[in-house]
């Protein structure tokens, strides 16, 4: 997919239109074509110019994160510079990259009043090549491979770890592809001196270093592999240029880049979104009846259809939740779920099931509701043209990946298109899409129930707080950095800087989980309070979505007015700071009782919460809270 | 219209794309001197899309022999082989 074929191609008046929007500035409806102008298979010019108008509306188009990234590495990077600008539109990021010196990289980690330095860097991306990194040339013998890559790796390491200091987020390190000319043939992979071999081990260890955590991979080794090593590896333009790679494949090492800044800032989707007739089973149910469609065993196009459903089912079973949105009768297109023999997918798999004849714009809204996520995390896959693009035209935020007319590379686009990347995986993460159905019985459940309070303690729920240690750390620095709604200062943390707070005697950091009767929602809330004198300011206050209405910030709040009370401290404090996200969390403090302390015009609010005037709730839960006993100051 | 004049139209056309500049006139003559943003960097990107356009390669020694935008038509004429 080296082409971007998931994107559609690029209008004819693609410049105008990027012309028209540097024109007509910033707002909500800038960003949408933004999001439209993106959403195109732009190459390397097209992309650079996509970016010059991004930067003009920096800031003002509020479904964007705004990023600064510094771009490291070895040979010529300014050519991918302004495409991973460009790219990260398509990823719900804008990002600004400061491009470090040609070969300056070591020099410039070092030399703290660098420009990559001084840029104070959200993330960084350290792009290395193996020529540099002296892995492109055959070892003399075996310890001299083994000296040669742990020196690329120390020097690698080395650089991380100065740049570690400024780049906030984290360090972005890509793998690096080996060079495409063998020197033995297959006994490459065994010898240990040729520079494949050697580019595989060192490769091998930024693989151990990414899953102990300390930097995200970029895996451009696998990005070469699959357009191919001798497409990828053109010495003519490291003649000429030093460019590391051909440059026709710029937009897909740009896309790869952006959407790993896209996910480490909270953006990789959450849901996919499917249609049926034709995107699941071949023929359209209604028409061809439950004999008539062609799906599973026995046929190749029938074979094909089953691929698109197991290739779903593995991504729910990696967290993604899955839905349906399809133009039917809401009965026939539930009937091949339930009684065709086939049929991978079942009911039970899906968490929201939309089969009516309203537009599928509409429908979607209605899933992302439901599901009480943004729009921005759907994909929507749909064989129809038609239908993709109202989608597209209607909602903008929606990713629709282009498909081939053969059913059979349906999971290759989607799988290339990067929309659910992870830069973590946790068994939590596997459990999320059953989360979200349970979530589904559980409204049932409530439209039964009388009222409120007899619903909430019919679901015999058990809140457990504590300290955040290396056991839920990694959980918690993703909702850090993940959580945009019930988020009320969306201050993003590292798990390295998370990991600092934990022995930090004037921080107070917590985390929740929430038990109920039909399961375990694992992690859903983290607070991370200032404990300094006695009025502690809640620096951070997040929660889980799913979890909402269900009373547990009114729990936190008891625990942390249990413990502040006990530790002397007689007010909390804490500040409301809008995102184009968190409207929900607007009159957060006001309900739990906080007094207004100042507001601004955007919105920016400090509440108050005199510990002496604090009433203990009765709350609909069992509360089960164990804080560390550090020292106060 | 011969096909050179063809040729240099489209080139024109992909030349205000990669240098982002939208009333950009070239001649046979326009030379990296007479365009503020044709550095070496941009040049990079002015032959890859020039190759990509016409589905050519160039070797660096015929890059580096180039002087102005006639012999960079030229060279995609003989290339293309499209000589009139």
């Amino acid at each position: 997919m080296s082409d971007l074929a998931w994107l559609r191609a690029p209008p004819p008046d693609f410049r105008a239109r990027v012309n028209a929007l540097k024109k007509a500035g910033a707002g909500v409806e800038a960003g949408l074509e933004l999001l439209r102008l993106a959403s195109y298979r732009l190459d390397e010019n097209q992309l650079a110019k996509l970016a010059s108008v991004a930067r003009a509306l920096s800031g003002e188009a509020p479904q964007f994160t705004p990023v600064k990234v510094a771009l490291i590495g070895d040979g010529t990077l300014s050519l991918v510079a302004p495409a991973i600008e460009g790219s990260g539109v398509r990823h719900g990021v804008l990002i600004d990259v400061v491009l470090g010196g040609y070969n300056a990289v070591v020099h410039e980690s070092f030399d703290e009043t660098s420009a990559v330095h001084a840029a104070r860097p959200d993330l960084v991306v350290l792009a290395t090549d193996c020529r540099v990194l002296g892995l492109s040339r055959a070892a003399g013998s075996r310890e001299a491979a083994n000296g040669l890559v742990e020196a690329a790796f120390t020097r690698t390491r080395m650089i991380v770890e100065r740049m570690g200091k400024s780049g906030r987020g984290g360090v972005i390190v890509q793998t690096v592809p080996a060079p495409a000319d063998a020197l033995f043939g297959s006994f490459d992979r065994v010898e240990a001196t040729s520079p494949f071999a050697m580019t595989e081990a060192f490769n091998g260890k930024l693989r151990e270093w990414a899953l102990a955590g300390g930097i995200a991979l970029a895996d451009i080794a696998r990005l070469a592999a699959s357009i191919g090593a001798e497409r990828w590896d053109d010495p003519r333009h490291w003649h000429a240029s030093k460019l590391p790679f051909s440059p026709d494949f710029t937009p897909a090492y740009a896309d790869v880049i952006a959407r790993l800044v896209g996910a480490l800032t909270g953006k990789a989707r959450k849901v996919l979104v499917l249609d049926l007739d034709n995107t699941l089973w071949g023929g359209v149910i209604g028409d061809d009846g439950l004999d008539g469609i062609v799906l599973g065993q026995g046929s190749a196009t029938g074979e094909a259809f089953l691929a698109i459903q197991t290739f779903a089912l593995d991504l729910r079973q990696r967290g993604i939740v899955l839905a349906v949105c399809s133009k039917n009768e809401d009965a026939t297109a539930r009937q091949p779920f339930r009684e065709h023999p086939e049929m991978a997918l079942k009911e039970d798999h899906v968490a929201v099931f939309q089969a009516n004849w309203t537009d599928k714009a509409a429908n979607l809204r209605l899933i992302a509701e439901k599901l009480n996520l943004g729009l921005d995390s759907l994909v929507f896959v749909d064989d129809n043209p038609a239908e993709r693009e109202q989608v597209r035209r209607e909602l903008p935020m929606v990713a629709v990946p282009e498909l081939p007319d053969d059913p059979a590379y349906f999971p290759r686009y989607l799988a290339a298109a990067g929309y659910f990347e992870a830069v973590a995986f946790s068994e939590e993460d596997r459990a999320r899409a059953d989360l979200y159905q349970t979530n589904a019985e559980r409204a049932e459940l409530m439209s039964s129930a009388s009222d409120m309070d007899s619903y909430l303690r019919s679901l015999d729920m058990r809140c457990r707080i504590g300290p955040v240690s290396s056991v839920n750390r990694a959980r918690v620095a993703q909702l850090i950095n993940k959580s945009n709604q019930y988020n009320l200062t969306t201050r993003r943390y590292t798990e390295t800087q998370v990991a600092d707070m934990e022995t930090r005697p004037d921080k107070l950091m917590l985390q929740a989980r929430l038990e109920d009767r039909f399961g375990d929602n694992g992690i859903i809330s983290v607070v991370i309070l200032d404990r300094k004198g006695r009025e502690w300011d809640i620096d951070t206050w997040l929660m889980s979505c799913r979890v909402l209405g269900r009373r547990v910030e009114n729990a936190i709040l008891k625990t942390i007015a249990g413990y502040a009370r006990s530790h002397g401290a007689t007010a909390l404090t804490g500040s409301y700071i809008p995102s184009a996200k968190n409207q929900m969390v607007k009159d957060h403090y006001e309900k739990l009782a906080f007094r207004l302390m100042e507001s601004s015009e955007s919105g920016a609010a400090r509440w108050r919460l005199d510990l002496g005037q604090y009433d203990e709730p009765e709350l609909p839960m069992r509360i089960e809270a164990e804080l560390a006993e550090v020292e106060g100051v | 219209m011969g096909s050179k004049d063809g040729i240099l139209e489209r080139v024109g056309g992909i030349m205000a794309d990669t240098f982002d500049l939208d009333d950009l006139k070239v001649t046979p003559e326009t030379t990296a001197g007479d365009i503020e943003e044709w550095d070496s960097l941009s040049h990079v990107r002015l032959i890859v899309a020039i190759e990509r356009a016409f589905k050519i390669k160039f070797s660096n020694a015929e890059i580096e022999r180039l002087r102005n935008v006639g012999e960079l038509v030229d060279a995609i004429a003989s290339k293309t082989g499209q000589t009139a």
